[in-house]
């Protein structure tokens, strides 16, 4: 095994971002609480170095380095910029509110980071040990900051429930992997395609443990049956780490899924579909059923992520590049809709005033006509209603699926879409039908004011034309897969 | 500019300039700004009559420029004759609906005007359009506005109304999405309109298409049993939302089955014929029973708008040209007449904040000149000859008793029903002695109500006298898709 420098270049960004990492580490020591801001920039411009790495290192052909263990293609590029562009978005939106709550520490922007590092990892796997080392980079971080208002019982019990199935999880992912492993004899990817491909390994325990790789990956990616987590931890959390949580990771477990059952099980596809078709039903009805009966907007969002990743898994189970390229627009879309929801709920929360109900969002047009529209545009991106993006999320999938053959499956979505749609409509009908029960005045910095109006603007603009992306996500699952 | 952009852009663009004048200290800029956009829309949507080939059943004004290549997706516009008339009778109405609402409206005057302007423009957009996607951006994108206006402006129980209008014209719309994407495949990779015009589909697909197609035109237009949404919206809805539903969006509905469901699958159409016509028979007579029973003149001009629109539906699944056009005018004169009496509607409530029938009464007293307005508006609604509501009616019926003779038996009661609950209501609200203190100190109509209904009354007038006008730009193309519909498309 030879070793040269050159196989470092693509993993610049990485190494970049561990560098800064250490170094926010080291200087947050050195800041007094009234210069946080420091860690808070630095941050932000690790972000930018991380997106300038990325973007200048980028290749049209993919590069295997580390002996195949690690990728740089198109598809990890895109993901790896639109992850960037997520984190920073979301540190943006949670400086005040970390600030009013006394959140605002070192802690929580180097377990940003290091949550980063873990997803970056797991979008540029290809071997089976590096996408586990970067899903568990990525929870450990997340089980941390999830608990991170240590004195709050809801924080550190939702921390100690996503701990607990998070590792049976991680259990049983690994679990599948040891089958697919003494199945095929090879924890490569490629290797295990080409094994797959020859017919080289055992059947049985093959698709044995393709049954523990899926089930892991519908843990990570929050569907039904797998779901139970999702609500809990996204009530619990705090607000800043819901938004979290619920944006940029669907990226990275967008990549995993792909990485694991395309690139690795394509072979399979006949039989890891079935499953998805039925997680992917159950998720959608669950998600959007049980989301009409929430009052509290944080759960109320929970359960339209779940809705939201079955639909996303339905682009995967299609099967073709086609297919992929749509789950990944959709899952770029998603994670700009839901930063911007849980930026507005941020935005409604004050010093000592948690905005949790959806009865807060009520008479929002009055206090703040243009949060109440940008909130308008976002709600009506979930619900997939044109002219906003959402809408071509949605289109961009069910044209896969009703390619793949399956139109009843997208008859069954487009009809637990329809469910969905009252709950978002009911949002639009609090803020613009409704008195305001708070009258006090809506203040935020006026970065994340911009950050937010970009946000919620780019619903529109995106949805007048959502063509340019569609032709990225396009490009990067053809000259990656 | 290509005039069919501009009819599309301009109401848009200006509700967005409407919409930027904030809050309600600037309310009379909003209103003056929202009358300039809503006179420009209409004086840009002239060029499309004027310059009109009405020997021609081609697409014309066409536009054409690719939006999305990754689905082959484009910004394809055309009208022909049959969607032409549709977009000079939205731009007007939404003309007379910004006149409306210009001293009602007091709160949120910005976001009212910038709603129906905005609105005006995807409407016109989902008559233009000759690409599917497009077609069902503008169709999705229009319920926006109307349910931030029913739900806002509207009456005690709008969330409601608003939330069952969404959803119920959401349903249909998302199924007509998959078959739309089922045709997209079916036609190469096209989601041109006409190119699935020419699609050979067998029949068991053209049948589900059709039913799929149905869901979202039959709620929309409403037929019966999907209509309960409409009598709930026009009633909860402010006025200028009444005008527009029942003058523009249920157009939407009756457009679609000319323009999908009958040229893409006619074979499923002819079979299926039969269970249209039945509903249409059905709406025609049992909801004229219905509006009879009503004490809220709102929900009494709903039932009736359905009733009559059932009139259209039937006049096209007869496969004649008598039917056809009949179906057309007749779309075009409910326009006028439902807008009109909505209004009518609108001038009382205004004046007594009550919409139930026994809260007037001797309004000819205190009420003269809008007594005679609302007069010609009724006589119309219950098709007088002379009105415009006349000739579509007979046009029908004509057209129904080609094919069978008890289809336009039980289409001709509505002469009888259509009379009985439009006149009976007019006489309780209108005769009789002033019976209520209110009804004493009411004025009648200002200039501004005079001028919208004087202009609403010479449409109905001059399209009952001599609607040539509006049929000679229809017969090109409804022939056309007459030759079209009698081919089959089986493979």
């Amino acid at each position: 095994m030879n070793f040269s420098l050159a196989e470092l270049v693509p993993l610049l960004p990485e190494i970049f971002l561990l560098a800064m990492l250490s170094l926010i580490l080291i200087v947050d020591t050195m800041l007094k609480d009234e210069q946080r801001t420091g860690t808070y920039v630095l941050t932000l411009l690790t972000l930018a170095g991380c997106a300038w790495l990325t973007f200048s290192g980028h290749r049209a052909e993919p590069v295997h380095v580390f002996s195949g263990m690690f990728v740089d293609d198109t598809l990890s590029d895109v993901l790896k910029l639109a992850l960037y562009l997520a984190v920073a978005f979301m540190l943006v939106y949670s400086r005040g509110y970390l600030q009013a709550r006394g959140l605002f520490k070192g802690e929580y922007y180097v377990l940003t980071l290091f949550a980063t590092l873990g997803m970056m990892v797991m979008i540029s796997a290809s071997h089976f040990l590096t996408l586990y080392l970067g899903l568990e980079l990525l929870s450990l971080s997340l089980y941390a900051m999830v608990a991170l208002p240590r004195d709050s019982a809801t924080a550190t019990e939702a921390a100690m429930k996503y701990f607990v199935l998070g590792a049976i999880a991680s259990g049983m992912l690994l679990y599948g992997m040891s089958m697919v492993y003494g199945s095929t004899g090879s924890l490569m990817l490629t290797d295990v395609s080409v094994a797959l491909q020859e017919g080289t390994g055992q059947k049985v325990p093959l698709v044995f443990g393709l049954v523990f790789i899926v089930a892991g990956i519908a843990f990570k990616l929050g569907v039904v049956p797998f779901h139970m987590w999702v609500p809990d931890v996204y009530h619990g959390a705090p607000t800043a780490v819901t938004l979290f949580i619920s944006s940029a990771p669907k990226l990275a477990a967008f990549a995993f899924a792909i990485r694991l059952l395309v690139q690795g099980l394509e072979v399979l596809h006949s039989d890891w579909r079935d499953m998805l078709v039925l997680l992917a039903v159950l998720s959608m009805g669950v998600g959007n059923i049980a989301a009409i009966a929430q009052s509290n907007i944080k759960r109320m969002l929970a359960y339209s992520t779940i809705s939201h990743m079955g639909f996303l898994l339905l682009g995967i189970l299609a099967g073709s590049q086609n297919g992929y390229s749509a789950a990944m627009f959709y899952s770029v879309v998603y994670a700009m809709m839901s930063l911007g929801s849980f930026g507005i709920i941020l935005l409604l929360s004050r010093q000592g005033f948690e905005s949790e109900e959806l009865d807060d969002l009520k008479g929002l047009n009055q206090r703040s006509p243009w949060a109440a529209f940008l909130m308008l545009l976002l709600m009506f991106a979930m619900a997939g209603i044109p002219p906003t993006v959402g809408f071509y999320a949605k289109l961009s999938v069910l044209q896969a699926v009703v390619e793949a053959g399956f139109v009843w499956l997208a008859v069954v979505a487009v009809l637990f879409s329809l469910i969905g749609a009252f709950y978002y409509l009911r949002v639009v009908k609090l803020m613009y039908f409704d008195e305001p029960l708070q009258t006090a005045p809506i203040e935020a910095p006026g970065d994340m004011r911009l950050a937010l109006s970009v946000n919620g603007l780019a619903m529109l603009a995106l949805g007048i034309l959502p063509g340019p992306l569609m032709a990225v996500c396009l490009i990067a699952v053809q000259s990656s897969l | 500019m290509p005039p069919l952009s501009l009819v599309i852009w301009v109401p848009i663009l200006g509700g967005l300039i409407v919409l930027a004048t904030g809050g309600d200290k600037n309310a009379p800029l909003a209103r003056v700004l929202a009358l300039i956009a809503a006179a420009l829309g209409f004086i840009v949507s002239i060029p499309l009559y004027t310059g009109f080939d009405l020997h021609t059943s081609a697409m014309q004004f066409e536009e054409l420029v690719p939006w999305i290549y990754r689905f082959n997706v484009n910004y394809h516009l055309g009208v022909d004759g049959i969607s032409m008339p549709f977009i000079l009778l939205n731009s007007f109405t939404t003309l007379l609906v910004v006149m409306a609402g210009w001293e009602v409206i007091r709160k949120k005057v910005a976001q009212y005007m910038a709603a129906f302007l905005i609105m005006s423009g995807l409407i016109n957009g989902v008559f233009a359009s000759l690409d599917a996607v497009l077609f069902y951006v503008f169709f999705e994108a229009m319920l926006i506005p109307m349910y931030l206006v029913i739900g806002v402006w509207g009456g005690p129980n709008r969330v409601y109304a608003a939330i069952k209008f969404f959803l119920y014209t959401l349903l249909g719309s998302l199924l007509m999405l998959v078959a739309f994407i089922y045709l997209y495949f079916q036609a190469g990779n096209s989601f041109e309109i006409l190119d699935y015009h020419k699609l050979a589909i067998g029949m068991t697909a053209q049948e589900l298409l059709f039913v799929a197609f149905f869901l979202a035109f039959a709620v929309k237009v409403p037929m019966w049993p999907v209509h309960t949404w409409l009598p709930d919206a026009h009633v909860e809805a402010p006025t200028g939302g009444s005008v527009v539903l029942a003058a523009i969006t249920l157009k939407v509905g009756a457009y679609g089955f000319l323009r999908f469901s009958m040229p893409i699958v006619p074979d499923a159409s002819h079979e299926l014929a039969w269970l249209v016509i039945t509903l249409s028979l059905i709406a025609v007579a049992y909801i004229g029973l219905v509006a009879l029973a009503q004490a809220d003149m709102k929900k009494l001009i709903a039932y009736s708008s359905i009733a009559h629109m059932g009139f259209v539906t039937l006049g096209f699944f007869l496969f004649n040209p008598l039917g056809i056009e009949g179906g057309l005018v007749q779309m075009i004169s409910h326009g006028f007449i439902s807008g009109a009496l909505f209004l009518c509607i609108g001038v009382m409530y205004d004046r007594l904040h009550s919409r139930q029938i026994k809260d007037y009464g001797g309004l000819v007293n205190r009420m003269p000149v809008f007594a005679a307005f609302f007069m010609l508006f009724a006589m119309a609604n219950s098709g007088l000859p002379a009105t415009s509501g006349f000739v579509g009616e007979f046009m029908v019926i004509m057209g129904a008793a080609k094919v069978n003779f008890w289809y336009a038996f039980v289409a001709a009661t509505t002469l009888i029903t259509g009379a009985a609950y439009t006149l009976w209501m007019y006489k309780r609200v209108v005769f009789g002695k002033v019976t209520s203190p209110q009804v004493e100190e009411m004025q009648d109509i200002n200039k501004r109500e005079f001028l919208i209904l004087g202009v609403l009354a010479v449409c109905v007038l001059g399209m009952g006298l001599y609607p040539k006008p509006f049929t000679d730009v229809m017969h090109a193309s409804v022939d056309n898709l007459i030759a079209h519909v009698g081919q089959s498309k089986l493979p």
